[in-house]
């Protein structure tokens, strides 16, 4: 259910940003747009599409295990910090080489992981401050480069494209090596699957059965700063991290197994990729990077509102379900009070609406409401001419269980925890509607079956044991 | 001992020196276990008993000195060794479920490319049940109590099957009743002839669970049978005038021994 709300999500986002730009473009153009980009037609469509698609893909399996390792932020170092290396790259050849651009910046890479280390080591700042000087520091070199090299004479025409990414501007040797990269890290991620996840949750303990967890984790780190190099002629140096960290984060509120959280985070990577080309592709010249990481952003939303068991909405709903049926529990009661301080029978007695409104101290208009509850759940038959109301046997059922709860609960505390008598009721009021059979069973046990309560009432019977007996 | 028959000890270490930015944290700490001893570490806070078992697996390296189980290297007899680590070192919301974590003990025997099938599914479950958690084998760990979580990572020693056990303070934050189930399965992995070391800090509780001590701070201070270690002289050395420990402990001590002469009677 919640995926396919994402899904109508997405679909509806295209059309948004349609609707939004159609007083700067005439439809004509926007719907042209999206044919030429559907039909798959362009061979820069199409490597465009299939080199974010394969970077979702990539990104999100890595990102899976960045995410539960509490690596986001050396993502985030390691995407800055090739840039300079990037800039080196060119001025190597004066051109957009493509292998010279990739070891320039995994060189970058690598170097600015040692500079944490060394920070590290030989101070007492901790990581996050460490990565964060690595993080500014070789951005704004590499900033400084990239803007003196635009001076030079020569083709530097996509450089620029490097800091927000320009999928249109992939090549198919770029293609190429982000499939080589996808490739590599599916396969080692694939086969060392459990290994990783043991290293991955308890590094000592996976030492200890002989997994290497620390070469593991810097092949993962070699296989991250190769997702990132390639990753920036698509999504820029500013975003790669974002594609690496929220589909896997999206992933995490959905699942609470990680080999469903890498699935669905490469899903939802290579949906935000799909998605971020073809939103770039309607019109020329918009940076793919924002699209991409936007349309991740979306799913996230998604996710943080409605899944399942971590989603803000289903939590809020379960939180209203459960107070509706407290409210209703405690009207049964006030009718079973009322019953009980007359002396009449449950099971045929009347209550009249002003006595409900007096002791629920609520206006008539709530209690109107609160009886069309009890009716609609089966759980009291509709009011007579006079509005007195009679409780059918699944509402004298429960209401019996519930002043039982409140009953036993107030005893247990006053004999076993000590704890006065005049203060056991509040702590009652919620206890009751939330034990469960077993406990009841086991305090009648603790309290050897007893029959009142601190306060010398009679605690009632559960319907099935009073059998046809009828109290 | 009744050892005697046992060709080498359970666990040997010898001369070993752990130093950490070269500041030694353990110094020459020297001593042998027999096989089928349920072992207590005791020391003070940062006496270095993490660091012991630690070093003693091979997780950290030496910087002099060397460790051997059952006569041979520890990197050649790691599936004869299993592990209890720290419950706090552990990421407790990591997206994994009880039977994921037990199954974790198997890799060891497993090699790197094979996975766990139904014998090891087998082995996961009965380890379960033996902790009693075989009904949460599909919970998030993260929905569990201290105790639980505990006893989760007990099923996960357990099936790797070993004959040589490292726990790091298993009782921490733990229930009584949990307390009491813990013991009983050491003691009975014990009587099947396997080794336990147990890093422990109650030491009231010592002589009742425990038929070795290592005693531990930041050097070795002895080690032996716990009716011939457990004194006060030796608590005093190893909790170094620490005065008002030594009082109580030599008072939980006699109150001990009553009992236990009460219980032989």
């Amino acid at each position: 259910m919640a995926g396919l709300l994402l899904l109508g999500m997405l679909m509806a986002f295209p059309t948004l940003a349609q609707a939004a730009r159609i007083g700067e473009v005439s439809e004509g153009n926007v719907l042209d747009r999206a044919i030429r980009f559907f039909s798959f037609r362009d061979p820069t469509v199409r490597i465009a599409v299939a080199g974010c698609v394969l970077l979702g893909l990539c990104c999100g399996l890595l990102g899976t295990f960045i995410v539960v390792r509490q690596f986001a932020l050396v993502g985030d170092m390691l995407a800055h910090a090739v840039l300079p290396g990037i800039a080196l790259g060119y001025l190597w050849t004066l051109s957009k080489q493509p292998l010279h651009l990739f070891l320039g910046a995994v060189g970058a890479g690598i170097i600015g992981a040692i500079v944490v280390s060394l920070i590290r080591q030989t101070t007492r700042l901790k990581r996050d401050t460490a990565l964060g000087i690595v993080l500014g520091g070789f951005y704004g070199f590499g900033i400084l480069l990239i803007t003196l090299i635009q001076k030079l004479p020569g083709d530097k025409s996509g450089l620029k494209s490097f800091l927000f990414g320009s999928a249109a501007a992939l090549s198919e040797t770029d293609l190429g090596l982000i499939a080589v990269v996808s490739l590599v890290s599916l396969l080692i991620l694939g086969l060392l699957f459990p290994q990783f996840r043991i290293a991955s949750f308890d590094p000592t303990f996976a030492t200890s059965v002989g997994i290497p967890s620390q070469a593991m984790h810097y092949l993962l780190m070699l296989l991250l700063a190769w997702a990132v190099v390639s990753a920036l002629q698509a999504v820029g140096v500013v975003l790669v991290s974002a594609l690496l960290v929220i589909p896997a984060a999206t992933a995490y509120l959905l699942t609470d197994r990680l080999h469903r959280m890498a699935g669905l985070s490469m899903l939802f990577g290579m949906i935000a990729g799909a998605a971020g080309a073809f939103l770039s592709a309607l019109q020329t010249g918009l940076p793919t990077g924002p699209f991409v990481v936007l349309s991740a952003s979306a799913l996230f939303v998604g996710a943080f509102l409605f899944a399942p068991n971590h989603g803000v909405v289903p939590r809020w709903s379960r939180q209203r379900h459960q107070s509706r049926k407290i409210r209703r529990e405690n009207t049964l009661k006030a009718i079973f009070h009322l019953l009980e301080n007359e002396g009449s029978d449950v099971a045929e007695g009347k209550v009249s609406h002003q006595a409900l409104v007096d002791q629920r101290r609520r206006s008539p208009l709530l209690v109107d409401g609160e009886i069309a509850a009890l009716v609609r759940h089966g759980l009291a038959e509709s009011p007579d001419e006079q509005g007195r109301v009679t409780l059918t046997e699944a509402g004298r059922a429960r209401a019996m269980e519930i002043v039982r709860n409140h009953r036993l609960w107030e005893l247990f505390l006053t004999n076993a925890a000590n704890i006065a008598p005049d203060h056991v009721h509040d702590d009652a009021e919620k206890i009751e509607h939330i034990l469960g059979e077993d406990i009841v069973r086991e305090l009648e046990r603790s309290l050897d079956q007893p029959t009142e309560d601190p306060h010398g009432r009679v605690i009632p019977l559960a319907m099935e044991e009073s059998g046809g007996s009828g109290i | 001992m009744s050892e005697t028959s046992q060709p080498s000890p359970a666990l040997e270490v010898h001369d070993l020196t752990v130093a950490y930015h070269k500041k030694p944290v353990l110094w020459g700490v020297d001593f042998e276990i027999p096989a089928g001893k349920l072992v207590g570490i005791i020391g003070p806070n940062g006496a270095g008993k993490s660091t012991l078992i630690k070093a003693a697996m091979g997780l950290l390296p030496l910087s002099s000195g060397w460790v051997e189980a059952f006569g041979r290297p520890l990197k050649e007899v790691r599936d004869r060794v299993g592990y209890v680590p720290q419950r706090e070192e552990i990421d407790w919301d990591f997206p994994v479920n009880v039977m994921d974590v037990v199954l974790m003990g198997r890799y060891g025997k497993l090699g790197w490319l094979k996975r766990p099938g139904k014998a090891d599914r087998e082995i996961a479950r009965a380890c379960l049940e033996k902790v009693r958690m075989l009904p949460f084998a599909d919970r998030q760990i993260a929905n569990l109590s201290g105790g639980q979580q505990q006893r989760v990572f007990l099923a996960r020693a357990l099936a790797q099957e070993s004959d040589l056990y490292f726990m790091d303070e298993p009782f921490a934050g733990v229930d009584a009743a949990t307390e009491d189930a813990i013991i009983a399965l050491l003691r009975e992995l014990c009587s099947q002839g396997k080794t336990l070391f147990v890093v422990h800090h109650d030491l009231a509780s010592v002589p009742d669970y425990f038929d070795w001590l290592v005693l531990l701070n930041l050097r070795l201070v002895a080690s032996g049978p716990t009716s011939e270690v457990f004194t006060p002289e030796m608590l005093a050395k190893t909790y170094g005038g620490q005065l008002t420990v030594m009082t109580e402990v030599a008072e939980v001590l006699r109150r001990n021994e009553a009992l236990a002469r009460e219980e032989s009677h």
